[in-house]
């Protein structure tokens, strides 16, 4: 390792803390890379050079019997869940695959999945990637290899970097090698729909399945049009045989005064599932600018109504309405003016997750924070990273 | 007793009447604990081997007050120790004597019961329990269940990143706090997260969970409540040998069965919670499982089968379902008083580490190993099915020998855990009880990168400054 060349492609992590200390006394910025799937996730980067996590790869440890995985960060997603397949186990959260949203090729990596906190439609029952991601290794600004947590599921001792460094974008460090706890693949699935809700009444029925004891694992609704005719809810279970057939049949029940309850099979009901988490209703279309609304959901209806009253919006609800896709026309500000009003209003926050560079690059793309939380966020960037050589600006200018 | 604390800064001390009159500024005196008498009852918690009386205990009503208090102390460079119900078992809450404590007993109102969004907004000196307590009756639970939850406070448990027995299927704090109102050394008032499920900007919240009083005061916070489970019965499955319990432990996971709590207890410990309980426990084997499965009578039957069976081919001896709720009652009253009935027959330390359940047979070989080389009993009870181990060891608080013997083998204990791929704690922190050991498990990189992040938020060290990091090295970060 003499000189920086365009890219720089570690095989160990010592390498990697080489490359970044000297890319650090060198003034050089670096924007790091899994499988280039989510290059469009974030503010536009002027970087220096690519640090690709392609060379550091393959399974580290897999124990079934703790339900534990690590692997190096570059290690394709897919891989992953085909080897947690062949023992009956998955990761909990569901990552999503947004080669359609963003129209990439390319293979996704486990360590984006980390850095992008990225979770599907289970979230809504066993939690976030940043719930089941228990330990890390990274290496920092400055060129050193940092741990925090571990293997074991109470994982953190310390401060919980862990977390910080989930969803930060690769803004603090580089992902070297992340771990995961896991859950057994529920052998059996299937969906209950219902057809021709307004977006209030889904919300209800959404909730009142949420408030059961039947353990739902994803809850969505897509208002007209966007599943070819009618609004259709949706509300899927995975279970063995015998827990699902009953609680298909309690659900059913419970969800009789919302209107008539039609029961989806596995494959077609894996089908609906596998759109909603690529955002696919959505993302068919590459014009339209796609946001995504984080907010609590029995605010969730009303929010949308005021968003659509000012601009021609399509949407649809996942996490019971807790989550809110929504697609714009791309000019001006992307409707960032009306849809950051319309979703503070509603105790929640709004990412704008595509968009051209051009439009990235004048509108916030991640949430604007108040001074306070922007002072700290600063802070705990210059902690990692004091020549500000990572990903700069990914997130937020400046940091 | 072996684990030092920072010698009080004797301007404080010197200043301790001015300090104490800012302080009555900004409080009622009835929000302001000064006569020794009363601050006595703040010098220590449940590590109750350390005391220090502290120069003052600050009690406010409103964040604001707290605001007031530590804008306060930071112009004048006084160190604050925050308190929930003081029921710490690694030291947290133990003051100083040049610091004051920031007790949040006054902050105890439940602010808004959210159903449709299944959110409760509290402030942080509500206890654990008493969420549970106003949303059970529409059906909802707040999950993590610490043993003390009876008056360990919402605020302590999101420090302390606290846990419990059914953590192994809902997670700990962290997994069910959505936000947080959060003072800062310097008076600010900040909100990390909020009723939303994902947090904007960095996971601040993420962060500020378990950071053990270091980064800032909560005063509220909002968690989320679920739907209590159709029905619930815990089990009591007696083997021969903790070898046998802790293999049954890992078979049950690997073959993808996640109950909703695995509670494991050895023999000593099955003893002395009977005889407080009497909950039926078997006396007559080497360990035991209680193992609650959860759902309708037919879903359970069904789980519970596929468990018997596994627990058969580990040599389980003594299988016995709970058959009324006043028995699971008794079941769990006697596995959660588990620390006070251990309490009647010695005095003891309880110990908090995480292994791999994989190592789990070892561990509790080497424990007693290491135990009976001190020549201490130990009892063990700890959440099996995510490795946290609890093992209390037993020995003679009057007895100055003994009580170096028991610390030792804790901190052997704690190292074994590490060693066996596991970390120091698993939901009572790091406290002072473990400061000093946090170097066998971290680099000092990966500690000093903890600590540039602390010093993001408190760059003097005035937040509870004697714990968590070790006193050396603090510099070089």
């Amino acid at each position: 390792m003499s000189t920086l060349t365009a890219q720089l492609v570690p095989e160990t992590e010592a390498q990697a803390c080489a490359m970044i200390a000297e890319a650090r006394a060198q003034g050089r910025t670096l924007a790091i890379e899994g499988g280039g799937t989510r290059a469009g996730f974030g503010r536009p980067m002027q970087a220096d050079c690519v640090l690709s996590t392609r060379a550091l790869t393959g399974i580290t440890l897999y124990e079934p019997a703790e339900l534990v995985i690590s692997a190096r960060a570059g290690t394709p997603l897919s891989f992953i869940e085909e080897t947690l397949a062949q023992k009956g186990q998955m990761l909990p959260f569901e990552p999503a695959d947004y080669r359609g949203l963003y129209g990439t090729a390319g293979e996704p990596t486990i360590g984006a999945v980390a850095a992008c906190n990225i979770s599907g439609p289970r979230r809504i029952q066993t939690g976030a990637a940043r719930d089941s991601l228990i330990g890390v290794r990274l290496v920092n600004g400055r060129g050193e290899a940092i741990k925090s947590g571990g293997r074991v599921m109470k994982n953190v001792t310390g401060l919980d970097l862990v977390k910080l460094c989930c969803g930060a974008h690769g803004t603090l460090g580089l992902f070297t090698e992340v771990t995961f706890k896991l859950l057994p693949r529920p052998p059996a699935e299937a969906s209950l729909a219902l057809d021709g809700l307004d977006d209030a009444q889904a919300i209800r029925a959404m909730s009142a399945t949420l408030s059961s004891p039947f353990e739902v694992s994803g809850v969505a609704h897509l208002p007209t049009g966007l599943s070819g005719g009618a609004p259709l809810t949706l509300v899927r279970l995975e279970r063995d045989e015998i827990s699902l057939a009953y609680r298909l049949q309690r659900l059913t029940d419970l969800l009789g005064p919302f209107g008539a309850v039609r029961r989806i099979g596995p494959e077609e009901s894996r089908a609906h599932w596998h759109d909603i988490a690529q955002v696919a209703p959505l993302a068919k279309s590459a014009t339209p600018a796609i946001w995504r609304l984080s907010l609590p959901a029995h605010h969730a209806a009303r929010c949308m109504a005021a968003i659509s009253a000012s601009l021609g919006a399509r949407y649809f609800y996942d996490w019971a309405g807790g989550l809110v896709w929504l697609a714009v026309m791309p000019n001006g500000d992307a409707g960032a003016g009306a849809i950051r009003h319309a979703v503070v209003e509603a105790g929640g926050h709004a990412t704008l997750m595509r968009a051209s560079d051009n439009v990235r690059a004048r509108v916030d793309v991640f949430p604007p924070l108040g001074a306070a939380l922007m002072k700290i966020t600063a802070g705990i960037k210059t902690s990692f990273d004091p020549g500000g050589i990572l990903n700069p600006g990914r997130m937020y200018a400046g940091v | 007793m072996s684990i030092l604390f920072p010698l009080p800064d004797q301007d404080i001390l010197d200043r301790r009447d001015d300090i104490i009159a800012g302080l009555g500024a900004l409080l009622p005196p009835d929000c302001l604990v000064t006569s020794e008498d009363e601050r006595r009852a703040f010098e220590t918690d449940a590590l109750t081997a350390y005391r220090y009386i502290p120069l003052a205990v600050a009690l406010p009503r409103t964040t604001e007050e707290v605001a007031a208090v530590l804008a306060f102390c930071h112009e004048a460079g006084v160190k604050v120790v925050a308190r929930g119900a003081g029921t710490s078992l690694s030291g947290g809450a133990i003051p100083q004597p040049d610091a004051i404590v920031l007790g949040l007993s006054k902050l105890n109102a439940i602010l808004d019961i959210n159903f449709p969004g299944r959110t409760v907004r509290v402030q942080a000196g509500v206890t654990n329990l008493s969420i549970t307590e106003a949303v059970s009756a529409e059906g909802f639970f707040y999950a993590p269940d610490p043993s003390s939850q009876l008056a360990c406070t919402i605020g302590g448990n999101i420090g302390m990143n606290s846990g419990g027995a059914h953590c192994l299927k809902y997670g700990v704090t962290t997994n069910n706090v959505l936000g947080v109102r959060v003072v800062q050394m310097d008076g600010t008032i900040i909100d990390m997260g909020g009723e939303a499920l994902d947090s904007p900007g960095l996971d601040l919240l993420g962060l500020m969970v378990g950071s053990e009083g270091q980064l800032g005061i909560v005063t509220e916070a909002v968690v989320r409540i679920l739907p209590m489970a159709e029905d619930a019965r815990p089990v009591l499955f007696g083997f021969e040998t903790s070898e046998d319990a802790g293999a049954c432990v890992a078979a049950i996971i690997g073959a993808g069965i996640i109950p909703v709590a695995m509670e494991f207890m050895d023999k000593a410990a099955i003893e002395i919670c009977e005889a407080f309980a009497k909950a039926g426990y078997p006396l007559d084997v080497g360990a035991m499982l209680i193992i609650e499965v959860e759902g309708s009578a037919a879903e359970m039957d069904a789980q519970l089968k596929r468990i018997v069976e596994i627990a058969h081919r580990h040599n389980v001896q003594v299988v016995r379902e709970s058959k009324s709720a006043m028995e699971t009652a008794l079941i769990w009253k006697g596995r959660k008083s588990a620390f006070g009935a251990t309490g009647r027959v010695a005095d003891y330390i309880c110990m908090d580490g995480t292994v791999p359940t994989g190592q789990l047979s070892y561990v509790l070989k080497r424990t007693a190993e290491i135990c009976a080389d001190y020549g201490l009993r130990v009892a063990n009870v700890f959440h099996a099915g995510d490795g946290n181990m609890h093992p209390l060891i037993m020995y003679n608080v009057n007895d100055p020998a003994d009580c170096r013997k028991a610390e030792q083998a804790g901190l052997d204990l704690l190292k074994l855990c590490v060693d066996v791929g596991g970390c120091l704690t698993g939901e009572h922190g790091v406290g002072i009880e473990k400061r000093d050991l946090m170097p066998h498990q971290f680099t000092p990189q990966d500690l000093n990168q903890q600590m540039r992040v602390r010093a993001v938020f408190d760059p003097e060290w005035l937040l509870n400054p004697a714990k968590v990091f070790p006193l050396e090295g603090r510099d070089a970060a």
